[in-house]
């Protein structure tokens, strides 16, 4: 977030003791510490457990994050954000589709309604937005000028996923501070009672709605206009589906992202050597971001058990909340060599960071092109810098993880 | 050598199709398959392993044999 004011919905976060048995993702001090936790509890409590949120485990294991992930049978992604919202009991009957398709959907509507949207993310349709990409990171860059000192993460990272993804959905790329705000409601403000995060809700349906119906009015080659035309078993998508895969494409394709490339920007800024490696051999770009993309992975998915069962021989009911975090599957040391560190060109790399099974993010392939020309284009500019303040830099609350103030100061430009 | 990808295990990280396009292609969908008869000529090898030791599900498999 651009600043740290308390919003209504901003919940007061309690202070957390004991990480075993009481942890709190949403917790300042969880992203903060992230890399600590995660170790300790891996050495410790492999699968933590909290009554917050109405009860949640955390697996960091990557063989039991691994197990869940395919297991769709003892685990329903109806649950994707772990917050104070009421947990469906009736979930057979909402679910499979839930309320942002597919990533909240179940097999069997999981599949048809996510082959709706792979083609419109293949590797082949997403690489023609390289040039647009890279002209609006140089618009950035061109923005921020001979300053010798400014926020990479307020100034640079968090404007690129947004305008690229209002435009290929087909909204207005003023609304972009609109969108963040959306994204810390869905994302950030999970501790607070539902019903104080309801008015931004209904707003956000509302607001999507009036679009959805512009598009049918003024029909356009964007992907609201691409949901409208598409079909599933012969038939138009509901409306609530155009809107609730409207929000899945909204929320995800920007924090996430924004999250990414903050990351690998604040380990370029505290990590000379890296730096000046890329810069003398760009060759070293896509191990490079494929490392970043583990070592920082920025999003924890999350579950809801439908059928009581156990991980790793602890059991979980029905009901129970699941956090399922990706990048602590990513620092395992039980599968991969020197996981807590940084080797920019790792070999072997069968990092999680965009999940595992059914569920692979959809936009993986706009993520990386996104993560990398965004990584290019800054070194070209500023081929040293460091960061300015190291204690001023903030981490975002919840489930995606990156830096949301990251002061760097420009040691040489290009 | 010869490379294969699993369909069934598949989900489209597309790692293999960016480190070995040369091997692999991807469909409309973004799932990965060999190209031609998966036979790696030699000049290609380290490529066809390093596209299977980046593959997150482990949907490619090799054979030393022809």
């Amino acid at each position: 977030m651009t600043d740290t004011a308390q919003r209504p919905h901003d919940p007061i976060v309690r202070a957390v003791d004991d990480w075993q048995t009481d942890f709190d993702h949403a917790h300042p001090s969880y992203n903060e510490n992230i890399y600590e936790i995660w170790d300790d509890l891996r050495e410790t409590c492999p699968v933590a457990h909290s009554d917050r949120y109405g009860g949640v485990w955390l697996p960091v294991r990557h063989a039991d994050i691994s197990a869940i992930a395919y297991d769709t049978e003892h685990f329903s992604s109806e649950v994707v954000v772990v917050s104070n919202a009421p947990r469906n009991d009736n979930v057979e009957s909402q679910a499979p589709v839930g309320g942002a398709p597919p990533i909240t959907s179940d097999p069997p509507f999981h599949h048809d309604a996510r082959r709706v949207l792979l083609p419109a993310f293949s590797p082949k349709v997403i690489d023609q937005w390289e040039p647009e990409i890279r002209r609006l990171c140089r618009e950035l860059l061109d923005k921020i000028g001979d300053a010798p000192t400014f926020d990479a993460a307020i100034e640079y990272a968090q404007h690129i996923p947004v305008n690229v993804i209002a435009r290929m959905i087909g909204l207005p790329l003023e609304d972009s501070d609109y969108f963040r705000e959306t994204v810390h409601l869905v994302l950030e403000a999970v501790g607070a009672e539902f019903g104080a995060r309801k008015d931004g809700f209904q707003k956000l349906d509302a607001y999507l709605s009036k679009h959805v119906q512009d598009h049918i009015d003024n029909p356009r080659d964007d992907l609201i206009g691409f949901l409208l035309n598409a079909k599933i078993y012969d038939q138009p998508l509901s409306p609530s589906h155009v809107t609730g895969t409207i929000v899945l494409l909204l929320v995800a394709g920007i924090d996430t992202t924004w999250s990414a490339i903050g990351s690998a920007i604040w380990h370029l800024a505290g990590h000379a050597d890296d730096r000046h490696r890329l810069v003398a051999d760009p060759s070293l770009m896509p191990m490079a971001i494929e490392e970043f993309l583990r070592a920082y992975a920025p999003v924890t998915m999350a579950r809801m058990v439908i059928k009581d069962t156990e991980i790793n021989g602890c059991p979980v009911k029905r009901l129970d909340a699941v956090l399922l975090p990706f990048p602590a599957a990513n620092r395992d040391p039980e599968v991969f060599d020197d996981a807590d560190e940084v080797h920019i060109d790792r070999q072997v790399n069968r990092h999680a960071a965009f999940g595992l099974g059914i569920h692979r993010c959809l936009g993986s392939n706009l993520a990386r092109l996104e993560l990398r020309v965004a990584v290019e284009e800054f070194l070209a500019r500023f081929p040293d810098f460091e960061l300015a303040d190291a204690d001023a830099v903030t981490w975002s609350l919840g489930q995606v993880r990156g830096p949301r103030k990251l002061p760097v100061r420009i040691v040489q430009r290009g | 050598m010869r490379v294969r990808v699993i369909a069934e295990k598949c989900q489209g990280h597309n790692r293999c199709f960016a480190l070995a396009p040369e091997l692999f292609d991807v469909d409309d969908l973004g799932n990965a398959h060999a190209i031609g008869d998966g036979v790696v000529p030699a000049h290609l090898v380290e490529k066809a392993k390093l596209a299977v030791a980046n593959c997150p599900e482990f949907a490619i498999t090799y054979t030393e044999t022809m």
